[in-house]
């Protein structure tokens, strides 16, 4: 007696269905934690003590709980060793919204948004630099 | 030496627009990091897993309640943050192969805070 047969259709629906929900699920999550820890952030004064809630492990969090249940630890401490290199580039992100922040004539909104380069140039300048010799 | 005090009140002028922005930002940017480790590698998905996504939300958000100067204290103080950020990572890079998950993300968790704390202290602090 042979199994019946699932239509290439049907198993392809499932796993898009499998994987959306993953992808809700993560976001969802990362969506709560951010928050959360934000709210935590807001009980503080003064702001500077605040502010360390903005760069709180909030995403990782929510990620790394979850890639551990689908990717495995391997994959995680993968993961974990590249985000200790891209602190980095939240360093220097951060120092940049200082920065600009300290020019009047910039908006805020403006001087944080445009600091993202600043992020993306020392994590690409990072990428560039050790993924040779980092598994990735 | 300064310390951080408690101020409850302050979560009564956020409004729920402003977690829901936070909330937006948050799902988003751990969504973008799945999705890039998914097409390039656990390594490029884990440099995301340290991008400042809610960063421009909450200093923007900081300045219109605060005032300019307190949105620049914030972004002093992600600066410690990025540093206790690094520690939080090593735990998990040092530890995710070696014992169970929950206890990695509470060992790292633990490292952020006592180093965030302490840089705080250290830096700001001592400002008095």
């Amino acid at each position: 007696m042979t199994a019946p047969r699932v239509p290439r259709v049907v198993r392809a629906l499932h796993e898009a269905r499998f994987v959306l929900g993953e992808y809700v699920l993560r976001f969802a999550l990362g969506g709560v934690v951010v928050a959360g820890f934000s709210a935590i952030g807001e009980l503080f004064s003064p702001k500077s003590f605040s502010g360390l809630f903005g760069a709180a492990p909030s995403v990782a969090i929510a990620s790394i709980g979850l890639s551990f249940v689908t990717d495995g630890a391997g994959s995680v401490a993968i993961a974990a060793r590249w985000m200790a290199v891209a602190t980095v580039a939240m360093f220097a992100y951060a120092s940049a919204c200082v920065v600009l922040g300290g020019r009047a004539r910039i908006p805020i909104w403006l001087a944080a948004v445009s600091s993202w380069l600043v992020w993306f140039a020392a994590a690409g300048g990072a990428w560039l630099l050790l993924h040779g010799s980092l598994a990735s | 030496m300064k310390l951080p005090t408690l101020a409850p009140h302050q979560l009564g002028r956020v409004k729920w627009w402003e977690y829901a922005l936070r909330f937006a930002f948050g799902g988003a940017i751990t969504l973008v990091a799945s999705l890039v480790a998914k097409h390039w590698g656990s390594g490029a998905g884990g440099m995301f897993l340290a991008f400042p996504a809610i960063m421009p939300a909450s200093l923007t958000l900081v300045k219109q309640h605060d005032g300019r100067s307190s949105a620049i204290e914030d972004a002093r103080g992600g600066r410690i943050g990025a540093v206790a950020l690094a520690c939080f990572a090593l735990v998990v890079a040092a530890t995710a192969t070696r014992i169970a998950p929950i206890s990695v993300l509470v060992l790292a968790a633990i490292a952020w805070l006592v180093v965030a704390v302490a840089g705080w202290l250290v830096v700001d602090g001592r400002r008095g």
